[in-house]
């Protein structure tokens, strides 16, 4: 008899909980008896994917994770880097994208305060906040809905609690109508002589419960956020959690006062699964046991059960171990933040999670069978890649109605350039993000050095605010000159139609973002947002997709510090059909800047400036530079086909270094990579962000127009150099770039003017009817 | 010039301005700590930015009763400088230090920016480094900036000339389009009569920094100290 017929549990209660029939029969035999209710729960959270990720923890191996300046990385709360003279970095991603898609607001709030948790609990400062976000169309009430709600959340939250949401992307595409996407992304500066870290140790040490009081909310948001979304997904709002910035501001302050103190053996964040998962990985971790008494445990509703203490997912919580006799000195710290802090529990010696109820033993597993030794599901890779990415490969660029210099006919009509330079910069994904940037604090703290919209990449100043030892603050503002840069990248459309081809894409692409800041890239925390992995497709994706940032990583000695997986991101319609996300590897990369004084922007900065493309020239048609998965063929030809650019590493990093190289010797002034919409969109926005036009001459006569203009790829940058510094950069380019670099023009002017050698316009727009599409095209989609 | 920065939880510009007086100007400066009241060693209280206390009720709603604002509305009684940042702003309209109320902006978005404001009056301290009618751009972040108060009280602001800051163009004209907020005049920062508090929406300590950009903020804090130095 299978042992789940014998079980206390129907087979409802028993899949409620996410468990699988062949997973409860693990447990039986792991315990050696039938779970009880809170057990049951505590084993449903702590083996969804969102915790223990059963189905993506064998692609994740191939990622490289060491590294001269990894200090701490894939297993801990956050990854941690050296930046040198004694600085590190602490940085993470994670994801909310289930909770935000019933609840927007809180939804997005409290995973601003989940990730700023991860940075903090390892004694760091959050110093700043990027965020990766993808909605459905804006034309969709819905969608509209879900947008502002998300903004509105990230910016309560980031705003209250002081951090500066310094940067992000924001994607339009009817793929995340139903699921969209909330990425959010922390950097902190560690201000602890030692990083704190998450295993519990020293038998008899005290467990300490700090933060804010545990109440019903949230309840199971690891299981909810680890199943598809359906219709019936809004009555799962229960599961969202419901953050308060204020209190997390005070908790930010408080740890950090209680790390100093040196009486802090270990710390980890109530985060997905709240006492349920930070106590057994904090037991697991120091290979120890933990027993914790509910009762002791502040509550802010009364009557509550074991099943919903153990599975509360109430925010800003903490649990500490402590040094034995000095737990006194870390509870008035909090008390001065007026924030709760009791001793709930000890370290036992037992490797087991023992949970105490009203005097009685409420819950007893071992500590490994929660956190460490979990299920592992190998799904079979597809043999070849399935119909729809075949199909989609076979489209050519010939299948595109004609064109001529002057335009291209559609079926609406004929379009010329400049109006398809415009229609593209009125696209939401393409046009300014001032709308969403506009409502976040991007300055508190300091030491924004680049302002949102103004480079490729977010630039903070690194400024330790104090040492361990002391409260001093650093006296001297010129002993100030190393910043960091981070950004966080992925063209999904690339990921669909070629998910090995695209994850490398979106890795290459953030270290191209840094290196036009005049960063070096240094390491990457990612957050995989696929679709479900039993879905032999969706397993492709993601198994694919895993191959090439493995390798796009490899290439560009970006170790992989941390990140978070996200799957099941599908709806589910009324008759259980799946539709699932583009899948969307989100990849954040942080880099290093020595001297501050050394950087660029994306904007034009001084008229008579010559303007350079460094990587594959304007006219080559290739598979590294593409119409294929362009944004142009999905926004004017509403086409996702093709395949999209193919990636050349050592192009890549030839570009990237040169671009460095210039900024780092004075040389280059402005710096713009060309992505979604190629080279004439990343002009124009040079032109838009800089307020200067530019002359444009290409030595070309293409089958194509549209190609030269709007294909996407050939590892491009284009970059600004100011005439005096002409010659230099030339012999240095034709030294390190060989021939992948070409002199197109000059900074000037009102207009963006792009012609060919034999005086054929192309484009001919002025800055103000470029800002008229592009500036306000979010708000107009707003206002219907 | 011995500076005191009031830090309320929630507070969170607090360090901020501290990396102004201390870092930059190398002036002493001390944290209070919002149930602290002895401010007898202090020049300048300077509230800052931030969410006081969550600001859950009413932006400053709850501190102006903190011991550290009581001991503020002595300080400022005594004729001293008081100086109100964003949410110090808020605060001290709540305390009574200053006339109206900051509100919930027009188009109800936080809004963050760098806006033109116009420098209305320079004979005081917090000014005398600015040229009257020089336009100056300073950044803004809040979600209730929008000033607010009665046409008596915004007619005895005006005769008094307790306007210091007002947004404006690029140019330096008062038109409605440069009003990121929606306030009452155009209001960006005022005094009391006397001159010696001042409460503000726009962030000077955020443009002081020239390895960040502008510095058009400094010189309210250097202003502040050419005056201190002259009393003592």
């Amino acid at each position: 008899m299978p042992v789940i017929a014998s079980a206390p549990f129907s087979a409802e209660e028993i899949a409620a909980e996410g468990i699988k029939p062949e997973e409860y029969a693990d447990i039986v035999q792991r315990l050696g008896r039938h779970p009880n209710k809170a057990e049951l729960g505590m084993f449903g959270v702590m083996w969804s994917e969102h915790c223990c990720y059963k189905n993506s923890r064998p692609l994740l191996k191939q990622f490289p994770t060491e590294g001269d300046k990894i200090l701490v990385g894939p297993g801990e709360n956050a990854g941690v880097i050296d930046l040198g003279d004694g600085l590190q970095l602490a940085f993470k991603i994670e994801s909310h994208n289930h909770p935000s898609a019933v609840e927007p607001f809180q939804g997005a709030a409290t995973g601003v305060g989940g990730i700023l948790r991860d940075i903090f609990t390892m004694g760091a400062r959050p110093i700043a906040l990027l965020n990766s976000l993808r909605f459905g169309s804006l034309d969709d009430a819905k969608t509209r809905r879900l947008f502002t709600g998300v903004v509105a959340g990230i910016s309560h939250y980031g705003n209250c609690v002081g951090v500066p949401t310094v940067g992000g992307e924001v994607y339009f595409d009817p793929a995340y109508s139903g699921n969209p996407l909330v990425n959010v992304m922390a950097l902190g500066l560690m201000e602890t002589t030692e990083i704190v870290k998450s295993g519990a140790k020293g038998i008899g040490n005290p467990v300490l419960y700090v933060g804010s009081t545990t109440g019903r909310d949230g309840m199971g948001g690891a299981s909810f956020a680890s199943a598809e979304l359906s219709d019936r997904s809004m009555d799962d709002r229960p599961a969202v959690q419901v953050g308060d910035p204020f209190l997390e501001k005070s908790l930010i302050e408080a740890c950090l006062e209680a790390f100093k103190t040196g009486a802090v053996v270990a710390a980890q964040d109530m985060g997905a699964a709240g006492l349920t998962c930070s106590t057994s990985e904090m037991a697991a971790k120091g290979g120890v046991g933990i027993e914790l008494d509910l009762d002791l445990i502040p509550a802010r509703e009364t009557g509550m059960v074991p099943y919903e203490y153990l599975l509360s997912e109430s925010q800003e919580r903490m649990l500490f171990v402590a040094h034995k006799g000095r737990e006194q000195e870390l509870i008035d710290i909090f008390k001065r933040w007026e924030l709760q802090a009791v001793v709930a529990g000890t370290v036992i010696e037992e490797s087991i999670v023992r949970i105490l109820f009203k005097g009685e033993i409420a819950a007893e597993i071992p500590a490994t069978a929660l956190s460490d030794n979990t299920p592992i599901y190998h799904h079979e890779l597809l043999k070849e890649p399935p119909d729809y990415a075949r199909q989609a490969w076979e489209w050519s660029r010939d299948r595109l109605p004609t064109c001529n210099e002057k335009g291209i006919e559609l079926a609406s009509g004929f379009l010329t350039w400049n109006q398809v330079l415009l229609k593209l910069l009125d696209s939401p994904t393409i046009a300014s993000k001032r709308w969403v940037y506009r409502q976040y604090d991007h300055q508190v703290q300091n030491n924004t050095v680049t302002l949102p919209g103004g480079a490729d990449a977010a630039v903070v100043r690194v400024r330790p605010l104090a040492n361990a030892s002391s409260s001093s603050f650093v006296a001297d503002p010129s002993s100030l000159t190393k910043g960091v840069a981070a950004t966080v990248d992925c063209n999904a459309r690339y990921v669909y139609l070629h998910p090995y081809e695209g994850a490398k894409a979106a890795v290459a692409e953030a270290a191209r973002n840094l290196s036009c800041v005049g960063a070096d890239p240094i390491a990457v925390t990612d957050n995989l947002n696929f679709g479900s992995p039993e879905n032999p497709i969706g397993y492709w994706q993601l198994a694919e997709a895993c191959r090439g940032l493995a390798e796009a990583c490899t290439e560009f000695s970006t170790p992989v510090t941390g990140g978070n997986v996200s799957l099941y991101n599908e709806t589910l319609d009324s008759d259980g059909k799946p539709a699932p996300i583009y899948p969307t590897p989100v990849i954040g990369m942080v880099g290093l800047i020595p001297d501050l004084s050394r950087i660029a922007g994306q904007g034009w900065k001084t008229e008579g400036d010559m303007i350079y493309l460094l990587g594959l020239e304007v006219n080559t048609p290739s598979e590294s530079v593409t119409l294929g998965a362009s944004e142009y063929l999905a926004s004017l030809h509403s086409t996702i086909a093709g395949k999209p650019p193919t990636i050349d590493f050592s192009l890549e990093r030839a570009v990237q270094t040169a671009c460095r190289d210039g900024i780092r010797r004075g040389w280059i002034q402005s710096a713009h990579d060309s992505a979604e919409g190629g080279f004439a969109i990343a002009l124009a926005e040079s032109c838009l962000s800089g307020q200067y036009g530019a002359e444009i001459t290409v030595d070309a006569s293409p089958d194509r127009w549209d190609h030269l203009l709007f294909a996407e790829g050939g590892a491009r940058i284009i970059v600004s150099v100011s005439r005096e510094h002409q010659s230099d950069w030339e012999t240095y380019l034709n030294l390190q770039l060989d021939a992948h670099w070409q002199k197109i023009g000059q900074v000037g002017g009102r207009s963006l003017r792009i012609s060919t050698a034999n005086h054929l316009w192309l484009i001919d727009a002025t800055i103000a009817e470029m800002q008229c599409s592009w500036q306000d095209a979010i708000e107009r989609r707003l206002a219907v | 010039m011995n500076v005191g920065v009031v830090v309320f939880p929630g507070s969170n510009c607090d360090r901020d301005v501290v990396w102004v007086t201390q870092g930059l100007l190398n002036q002493p400066t001390r944290m209070i700590w919002h149930e602290d009241s002895d401010l007898s060693d202090i020049d300048v209280v300077i509230v800052p930015g931030g969410f006081s206390y969550g600001d859950y009720l009413r932006c400053g709603a709850i501190a102006r009763f903190s011991p550290v604002m009581q001991a503020t509305i002595k300080h400022a009684e005594q004729g001293k400088f008081v100086l109100g940042i964003c949410n110090g702003f808020q605060v001290l309209t709540e305390a009574g230090l200053l006339p109206g109320a900051l509100v919930r902006n027009r188009d109800l978005h936080f809004v963050c920016d760098r806006v033109p404001l116009s420098v209305e009056r320079t004979d005081l301290p917090w000014t005398n480094h600015y040229r009257t009618g020089e336009v100056i751009t300073l950044p803004i972040a809040h979600g209730e900036g929008s000033y607010y108060a009665d046409a008596d009280t915004l007619k005895s602001l005006e005769d008094n000339h307790q306007v210091l800051f007002r947004y404006c163009s690029a140019e330096g004209k008062s038109d409605p389009l440069s009003n990121p907020n929606g306030s009452l005049n155009q209001i960006a920062g005022i005094c009391n009569h006397q001159g010696n508090v001042l409460g503000m929406m726009p962030h000077p300590e955020r443009a002081s920094d020239p390895s960040l950009g502008g510095t058009d903020g400094l010189r309210l804090f250097e202003g502040m100290l050419s005056a201190i130095a002259t009393i003592s």
